[in-house]
């Protein structure tokens, strides 16, 4: 009798209670193993062969998921264009007017250049897998590893702000923990009155993605619509100071709490994210091109591979 | 035997790899980031086919899988303990019932709510994140409606593909 015959009830039984222990060997494993778990070695094995087949699946499936972009009718594209037209009106009638902002900006910018704080360089990725919901927990696999310079704790962004930080990373794909995770935890700043508090996620994706922020001084009150940027810890890890998170569309505050919360909606678009940056050390190597605030960095002729 | 295992063990990790993958692509079709489960897909008709065994064995791989396949960051075993016991659950299912259509999708729908409830709870007992009640109770109706949706696309496919996998095995 081959051992996975199915008509017999007893061996079913004893496979099945085999295998829950095995379960629960392993959950315990990891659970009290913390950083130092035992499966980090799997972990990483399995994931330097399954994130180049993510990688692979999702660069196959693309073209696919533009097809419905082809068949929009002539009568919406054009209802884009004139929506895009009124709107770069707009813009360049907003630019003219703050022309003297502009050049005060620039200078605070030539001043700012000497600090560490424009001398950030970016690894441009590609999302390539997001975790199911079901999971509960909100992470996102780039297709950016070690071999491109990214290591765990640093920070991931988009041209719309925020993303979340890099919690592994493999050789050639990474884990981005997104910062609508309910884990996430990131150190904001009030764009207006400067005061610090701490973000975290409520786990929600889409348009009702929301953050939580909270304010360490407890007479301090955020306004509505006043942005809120990261606040930046030591060295830059987790994540580095100055990059935008969201606006604050709520405010409430009970007697009996010490600190005022307030809503803040995302920037980013959590649910179509696609292009992101790695924020990495400048003069970081990387088998890909760097772009930093002087330009882009080629990649190695040698190494370089599918980005441009 | 030979042949049976390494094709199996393909098609698991491919569930795996297109439930994380795909359904990012066409964002429009995950609602709310909740997308189909493959894996789970899988492994009940291994259930439905071939038996509680079968099933359970292919519950610890995908599951195993998809703790272990990159954007997941939870502790490792939980999507296991699920998939084992929604694999054993579709397994006895088959003892019971026929091979009605109707019966298979109430067997994914029941193996969508055990696996979901129990990696849920598994993550609530661990504080691995510490997941609301709410957040549950809302998604877990979605993921069911989802699979059970998918089921008659999926699963006759999958059923095939098992039963023509049966016979090498019966020869040995």
């Amino acid at each position: 009798m081959p051992p996975t015959s199915c008509g017999r009830r007893r061996p079913s039984r004893a496979v099945l209670v085999l295998l829950l222990l095995a379960c629960f060997t392993l959950i315990t494993l990891d659970a009290r193993g913390g950083d130092a778990s035992p499966l980090g070695p799997v972990r990483s094995a399995v994931g330097n062969v399954l994130g180049p087949v993510e990688t692979g699946t999702a660069s196959a499936v693309r073209p696919f998921a533009a097809v419905p972009d082809h068949f929009r009718t002539t009568d919406g594209l054009r209802r884009d264009v004139a929506a895009l037209r009124a709107e770069n009106t707009r813009l360049r009638n907003r630019l003219a007017g703050t022309a003297l902002d502009r050049n005060r900006a620039a200078e605070l910018d030539g001043l700012l250049a000497s600090s560490r704080s424009t001398g950030y360089s970016l690894v441009p990725a590609r999302v390539v897998a997001m975790g199911p919901a079901q999971s509960f927990s909100r992470t996102v696999t780039i297709d950016a590893g070690t071999t491109s310079g990214v290591h765990a704790d640093m920070t991931v962004l988009d041209s719309d702000g925020l993303v979340g930080r890099v919690v592994h990373a493999y050789r050639s794909t990474s884990t981005v923990l997104l910062v609508v995770d309910q884990e996430s935890v990131v150190g904001g700043r009030l764009g207006s009155s400067m005061e610090v508090g701490f973000v975290r996620g409520r786990g929600r994706l889409g348009s009702r993605a929301t953050l939580e922020l909270e304010l360490v001084d407890p007479s301090a009150t955020a306004a509505r619509g006043d942005t809120l940027v990261t606040w930046g810890s030591r060295n830059g890890a987790p994540y580095v100071a100055g990059v935008p998170i969201g606006r604050v569309t709520a405010v409430s505050a009970t007697p009996r709490q010490q600190s005022t919360q307030a809503v803040i909606t995302p920037f980013v678009d959590f649910t179509s994210l696609d292009l992101v940056g790695v924020v990495v050390d400048k003069g970081t190597r990387s088998d890909r091109a760097v772009i930093s605030a002087g330009g882009v960095t080629r990649a190695p002729v040698s190494t370089s591979k599918e980005h441009r | 035997m030979s042949v049976t295992r390494p094709v199996v063990l393909a098609v698991v990790v491919a569930a795996v790899v297109l439930q994380v993958s795909v359904f990012h692509a066409f964002s429009a079709l995950s609602y709310d980031g909740v997308v189909p489960n493959l894996a789970l897909l899988v492994v009940v008709a291994a259930g439905l086919v071939r038996g509680p065994e079968l099933a359970a064995l292919l519950g610890f791989v995908g599951g195993l899988a998809i703790d272990l396949a990159p954007p997941a960051d939870h502790i490792a075993g939980r999507w296991a303990l699920a998939l084992v016991v929604a694999g054993y659950l579709a397994g006895r299912v088959r003892q019971d019932s026929g091979a009605s259509p109707l019966a298979a999708m109430a067997t994914v729908g029941a193996c969508s709510f055990v696996a979901t409830s129990v990696f849920a709870f598994s993550g609530m007992l661990l504080h691995d994140p510490a997941i609301p009640v709410g957040e549950a109770l809302r998604v877990i109706p979605v993921a069911i409606g989802y699979d059970v949706l998918l089921t008659p696309f999926v699963l006759p496919l999958l059923m095939r593909l098992f039963r023509r996998l049966r016979p090498h095995e019966v020869a040995y």
